[in-house]
């Protein structure tokens, strides 16, 4: 025994540990390994087999039970594991078998498996079992077969698999021994940044420096403190690969930058080491140009491209770094698929006819809560998706190179100064992962979702209710090409303490003075169905834009599509849809508006009318049925209560009472007629647009309305079919007592004339509140007498009212906000170009929302 | 909510009498508290010659709403009764019938205590009801109240005269006038046969709904020609209603975004009412069609079979019944006919080794689905006819593109065979929920196209009587891929 050897025996060895691991501890019975574990772990990270047998069968000696309460361990273990965490098997685990599946079990869940061998002397086992009740009579062959197997095993266990194998031999030895937990080297959580993260630079050394000075760094260093993190690929194809390196290699060394490797890097690496690879995809570059630097700085690249660690986990575990995307089970994980799915991707296994590898899409599939950050594959542009944004804008190939600030999540990019190198195959004109014109899949839409948004986050929606969706998409929806957005709901304003009104516009000038709108307009509101109207300037735009009329559809495609908020058509006869869209068309030519807004189509929003047109279905049922009830009731309900009052009978206040709720259902009757008239064909239908949401291009959801409604007026105007009808407003200045009491007068004059109400929107449309919150884009103030329609006759009796104010109204405006930022992102999505999947995953969204458990009277 | 009972006297038999059979004194106003108002009972006229007793029921719309309103956030057991907007106040639905009851109990049990005999009497009967909801209208209302001994008024009420095209609504103006009647069956028929012509959704049923009913049909329903009806339609509610408010409260709220009827929507399973007017009955030409179907998927040796717009399961339950199909996949968009097939195949209770080969799940032929690749055989039974035209191409593409089942086989009514239907109105379709129907002609063209597009060889065979003149009721098109080796859209839409 060394001298050494000796000290450390005396001090007691420390056994470094990882934090996510699964630990096996392998010893023969009685070698203290339950001891062991009690000592150094915490009771839950430990999984013993003598309790699973007890679990299985309420007996923890009973042989008979060992395979049911392996299974269970292994269970429990895997577990464990798939939540991250570490994991101390208590077994004997002396045979090369079992110690098989506890190494494949970490394999399984990605994590390193580590071996603690309590190395004792036989005699000793077989005492401490002797000593125990419950151990006595173990025959002491048992013991014998475990020592004899272990010492067997003890030169295999890291051939076996074991990524750290800690023997410690003897008692005294293991009785000192202490455990070190370690963080795994990818584990870093602590580090908060600010971040500036890299796209791939493949040797594009000049605009890595402007990319760099854009950023603010000065000499690798930012007077600010932020960290540069780079995504690898910094090798390859492009003119300066050895300054990159010397850039990079510096920034890690004085801790102003982390790298993660790319693929590109390993293969260099594995030439580096004296591997035969191939020199192509530019590797012959960086070979050529390293040959001019000393073998100094070889080594050092060596030594720097061996150090790099295949992704990191940064920022309290919101963030992730790696070179070709990450899926939520490996982060933070290591084994071999990790790293290699970290450097290479995932593939499908085809070639595409470029002769490449085809992509697995796996960002389509990610939902998980940190943001993974990569490179690896060249894209136009950065765009996020599901919470992943690629950074590779395909620098060398004469695109540009592309920083993201975190947590900022702005991008910063510089321009390539040129095409350093042709690339195989032209730049995808998709997002990672999507395929422009790809059909819609269902699992696009199906299943409990999460929609990321850019105005508010990621939006999720539950199983049921995309199941509802599905059924009214599939069935009655239009072709989903033509259906690029759904109206979000509308709260109504909060409820009035007013004597007889339950909704007054007072409540809802004070909401937005509160969210701190200075300037609303109040909008008529129609009293018809809400529309949406995608106008194409003719078929073949549509056909080119939204990819219509062709293949299956018969005769001259569609110029666009005229739906409900559920996205149904409103006219089954084709041909009365494309009438009103040609009349649209020739007000907005009229009006000169395809050049002035340079499109050649556009989305709006508007109000059908009149009601009666699609909801006659539910006004025969329902509405005109009540009328009609209390049409044939009444009358006779009232004589029978005057003649018997005319026989001096006291009739108490029934008679007063009934004569009342027939005023009251007189007054419905009267409420619901306002809406109804008879059109025949398109002969008394007319349409009120409100807003332009889109055209060729850009989203115009942002546009201030009084600069969308006086768009919207020229197109009125000319109008020469009477089918458009203008939006009557006003303007409110929220801080000014004297404007709102104009508001509300306007409000009491429009609806005592039998007016439907009117919506309040902020004039600057899309706002946000001191919290950086989006305020509610518009909320309804419906009028005193149409809210019977809502309410029922009788609601405005006094006991009624009183009642009806108990309503909640936080839940139909979360919805509204949640409803509103995906038709944004709806809108958005067209406005890029996005491809068809993506918006309609935020259409499909809205739709599915919409059937979320609300009161529907809201 | 209110309706009048009127009868003539003579000197010796004051009309007043009704007061005594009723146990409510003509001079007097009184009011009975009931869980959804309170009930009134007046006298408008009271003398020897004539004496009219009026029930009025002021019905709580908001009490309604709020005690419909059970059960989780928003939602209501019964959607319909969760509208303010709602006839209950004012029709004398099954809440009047309820009503009746409770205020004139002693009356329907034919007891008074002052007037033993007369209780016991036939007596002129003037029953007037201004707003009665009748499902089945006055015809209906005349079927079930003529046999009973009563002469029959039933004017349809109009939805709303402002606007005559919108036609009748389901209310009627209903005028009993009987001669032999007692007071107690009276109150009797009223109380059974209000409810049944009330609209389903709106009708509460209790637990010992089948006592009541046997109590208050004593005597006359066992006889009436329609007891059929009236037993099934008084009973059958208490299980639509909870089916319904369990499974379609989703599609209620998107209705009503829409301001549509959920019935618009929620078509997707036929509305089994259970009234025994729409029982199940043998449809010959439905299981001529499964047959061919199973015929083809024999020939085609297929073994794991899609049933893409499975329905309520029917097809799925034959292919059951056959082992040499060991993986059988039924799809819908429907949720509601996913569970009813569910609850038809029984397959909570089925043995492990039947359930293995079944599974059921929602899907939509709008989109593609990874889920439905590499089977042996698809079948689209009467499905294509449900999807808008211009929605054709994308189902066409989910179904031969993407999935690419070897076989696939799709029937869908010929419309030419439609002027064989007697009842069907000419130029109607068969099915309200059919987009479209083609001609054989028509079919052939799509079918040909398709199998032309994606590398499918197609055979068209009759299913039914094939007509000389308009062919069979319906055509069916079975497509064979093309050899895989030669298929290049095969290769094609891997690569895709």
């Amino acid at each position: 025994m060394s001298n050494e050897t000796a000290k450390t025996l005396k001090q007691g060895r420390a056994l470094p540990v990882t934090d996510l691991s699964l630990v096996v501890l392998v010893g023969a019975s009685g070698s203290g390994k339950s001891t062991f574990a009690r000592r150094h772990f915490r009771p839950t990270e430990v999984i013993s087999s003598d309790f699973c047998r007890g679990l299985v069968s309420d007996d923890e000696n009973d042989q008979s039970a060992t395979k049911d309460a392996f299974d269970v361990l292994h269970y429990i273990a895997g577990k464990r594991l798939a939540a991250g965490r570490r994991t101390v098997v208590d077994a004997t685990s002396v045979q090369p078998d079992a110690r098989r599946q506890l190494i494949d079990l970490a394999k399984r869940h990605d994590v390193l498996p580590i071996a603690i061998v309590l190395d004792v002397p036989e005699e000793v086992c077989a005492e401490r079992n002797a000593a125990r009740a419950d151990r006595a009579d173990m025959p002491r062959r048992v013991v014998q077969r475990h020592t004899r197997e272990l010492r067997r095993s003890l030169r295999h266990l890291e051939r076996e698999g074991f990524r750290k194998v800690h023997v410690l031999r003897g008692v005294e030895e293991v009785e000192n021994a202490t455990v070190v937990t370690e963080k795994r080297f990818n584990d870093l959580t602590h580090l908060t940044g600010p971040f500036d993260i890299i796209g791939d630079v493949h040797g594009c050394s000049a605009e890595l420096e402007a990319l760099l000075g854009k950023l603010g760094y000065v000499d690798g260093v930012h007077p600010e403190g932020r960290t540069a993190v780079f995504v690898g690929d910094l090798v390859d194809r492009g003119p300066d690969t050895p300054g990159v390196l010397r850039r990079v290699m510096a920034m890690v060394r004085s801790g102003d930058a982390l790298c993660v490797p790319g693929n590109h890097e390993n293969k260099y690496g594995r030439h580096l080491k004296g591997r035969k690879v191939q020199h192509t995809h530019g590797l012959a570059e960086t070979i050529e140009q390293m040959e001019g630097e000393s073998e100094e700085f070889r080594a050092e690249v060596r030594e720097f491209i061996d150090g790099l660690v295949s992704h990191y986990v940064l920022d309290g575990g919101r963030l992730v770094v790696c070179h070709a995307g990450l899926p939520e089970k490996y982060h933070g994980r290591t084994s071999g698929r990790v790293r290699s799915h970290a450097l290479y991707g995932d593939t499908t296994g085809e070639t595409d006819e470029f002769g490449l590898p085809v992509r697995y899409p796996w960002a389509e599939e990610y939902r998980g809560r940190a943001a993974v950050v990569y490179g690896h594959t060249p894209v136009p542009q950065a765009t996020w998706l599901n919470n992943t944004i690629c950074l590779d804008t395909g620098a060398v190939f004469g695109g540009s190179l592309t920083a993201l600030r975190w947590p900022e999540r702005e991008l910063v990019d510089v321009p390539a100064e040129r095409v350093w190198y042709e690339p195989a195959k032209p730049l995808a004109t998709e997002a990672p992962g999507g395929h422009e014109g790809r059909p819609l899949d269902l699992a696009d839409v199906h299943g409990r979702r999460i929609v990321e948004t850019r105005h508010s986050g990621r939006i999720s929606v539950r199983e049921e209710n995309a199941a509802a969706a599905l059924e009214v998409m599939s069935r009655f929806a239009v072709d989903p090409r033509l259906l690029p957005y759904l109206p979000p709901t509308m709260a109504p304003t909060a409820t009035s303490r007013v004597d007889g009104y339950l909704e007054h516009p007072a409540e809802a000038f004070a909401q937005y003075r509160e969210d701190g709108v200075a300037r609303v307009v109040c909008e008529e509101k129609h009293m018809g169905s809400r529309a949406v109207a995608l106008v194409c300037r003719d078929a073949e735009t549509a056909r080119r834009r939204f990819g219509v009329g062709t293949g299956g559809d018969v005769g001259e495609g569609p110029t666009g599509s005229l739906y409900t908020r559920t996205g149904r058509p409103f006219f089954d006869d084709r041909s009365v849809t494309e009438e009103i869209l040609g009349r649209i068309r020739e007000a907005v030519a009229a009006a000169g508006l395809w050049d002035e807004l340079a499109t050649d189509w556009l989305l709006l929003d508007a109000e059908l009318m009149p009601w009666s047109l699609k909801a006659s279905g539910l006004l025969r049922t329902q509405y005109a049925a009540v009328g009609a009830a209390s049409g044939a009731a009444f009358p006779g309900a009232l004589a029978a209560l005057e003649g018997t009052a005319a026989r001096g009978v006291d009739v108490g206040g029934l008679l007063a009472r009934q004569r009342e709720r027939a005023a009251d259902a007189a007054a419905f009757t009267e409420a619901y007629r306002r809406y109804c008239w008879p059109t025949d064909g398109l002969e008394g239908v007319r349409l009120a647009p409100f807003q332009i949401l889109a055209v060729q291009g850009r989203s115009l959801a942002g546009l201030p309305h009084d600069e969308q409604l006086a768009l919207i007026d020229r197109m009125v105007e000319h109008d020469g079919s009477g089918l458009l009808q203008t939006t009557r407003r006003l303007y409110v200045d929220t801080g000014d007592a004297e404007s709102v009491r104009a508001g509300v007068d306007w409000w009491l004059e429009m609806t005592g004339r039998g007016g439907e109400g009117m919506v309040v929107k902020p004039v600057g449309a899309v706002v946000r509140d001191e919290q950086g919150r989006l305020v509610q884009p518009g909320i309804k103030c419906r009028g005193r007498e149409y809210l019977r329609i809502i309410y029922g006759p009788e609601y405005t009796r006094p006991d009624n009212l009183a009642r009806l104010r108990g309503r909640f109204l936080n839940h139909k405006r979360s919805l509204a906000i949640r409803e509103y930022a995906l038709g944004l992102e709806a809108l958005d999505r067209l406005a890029e170009g996005e491809p068809l999947w993506r918006v309609h995953e935020a259409v499909f969204g809205v739709l599915a929302l919409e059937s979320e458990p609300v009161d529907p009277r809201l | 909510m209110f309706l009048t009972i009127s009868t003539t006297g003579t000197p010796g038999r004051p009309a007043t009498d009704l007061g005594f059979l009723l146990h409510k004194h003509p001079d007097k106003t009184q009011a009975f508290p009931t869980s959804y108002g309170t009930a009134h009972v007046l006298y408008p006229e009271a003398d020897a010659e004539r004496c009219t007793a009026a029930l009025l029921l002021e019905v709580d719309a908001v009490a309604l709403v709020r005690r419909g309103k059970g059960k989780g956030r928003g939602g209501a057991p019964d959607a319909a009764l969760a509208q303010y907007v709602n006839d209950r106040p004012y029709a004398a639905s099954s809440l009047l019938a309820v009503a009746l009851s409770s205020v004139f109990s002693s009356a329907m049990r034919g007891v008074c205590k002052a007037l033993p005999e007369r209780a016991g009497q036939p007596l002129p009967l003037r029953i007037e009801v201004p707003a009665l909801p009748a499902r089945g209208g006055p015809d209906l209302v005349r079927r079930l109240f003529e046999p009973l001994g009563w002469t029959v008024t039933a004017e349809p009420v109009p939805l709303d005269v402002r606007f005559p095209e919108w036609g009748d609504s389901r209310y009627v103006r209903l005028v009993l006038e009987g001669e032999t009647l007692t007071l107690a069956a009276a109150l009797r028929h009223l109380y059974v046969l209000l409810p049944v012509l009330d609209d389903a959704k709106h009708y509460w049923v209790a637990s010992d709904e089948v006592d009541k009913l046997l109590r208050a049909g004593e005597g006359w329903l066992p006889a009436h020609p329609e007891q059929q009806l009236i037993t099934s339609r008084y009973l059958s509610r208490r299980w639509s209603l909870t089916r319904e408010a369990r499974e379609r409260l989703e599609l209620v709220r998107l209705a009503e975004t829409d301001d549509s009827e959920v019935e618009e929507i929620d078509n997707a399973v036929e509305a089994d009412t259970g009234d025994g007017e729409a029982e199940e009955k043998p449809a010959p030409l439905a299981e001529q069609r499964r047959a061919a179907i199973m015929t083809v998927l024999r020939e085609s040796a297929a073994a794991r079979v899609l049933d893409l717009g499975c329905g309520q399961g029917q097809l799925v339950q034959a292919l059951l019944k056959e082992p040499r199909f060991t993986e059988i996949v039924g799809v819908d968009v429907s949720v509601r006919a996913l569970a009813i097939a569910s609850r038809r195949l029984k397959l909570d209770r089925m043995g492990e080794r039947q359930a293995a080969r079944v599974r059921l799940f929602q899907g939509s032929l709008a989109y593609t689905d990874s889920r439905l690749k590499g089977y042996d055989a698809a079948v689209l039974s009467e499905v294509v006819e449900h999807v808008d035209l211009p929605r054709l191409p994308a189902l066409e593409y989910a179904v031969f593109g993407s999935a690419r089942p070897r076989t696939v086989v799709v029937t869908t009514p010929n419309v030419e065979y439609n002027v064989r239907w007697e009842t069907l109105p000419a130029g109607h379709v068969r099915h309200g929920d059919h987009r479209f129907e083609w001609t054989r002609e028509e079919f052939r063209a799509w079918a040909g196209a398709v199998g032309e597009r994606h590398g499918y060889d197609v055979e068209f065979r009759p299913v039914g009587p094939d007509d000389l003149e308009v062919g069979p009721p319906t055509q069916m098109a079975v497509f064979r891929k093309k050899d895989d080796v030669n298929d290049v859209k095969d290769k094609e839409a891997k690569a895709a």
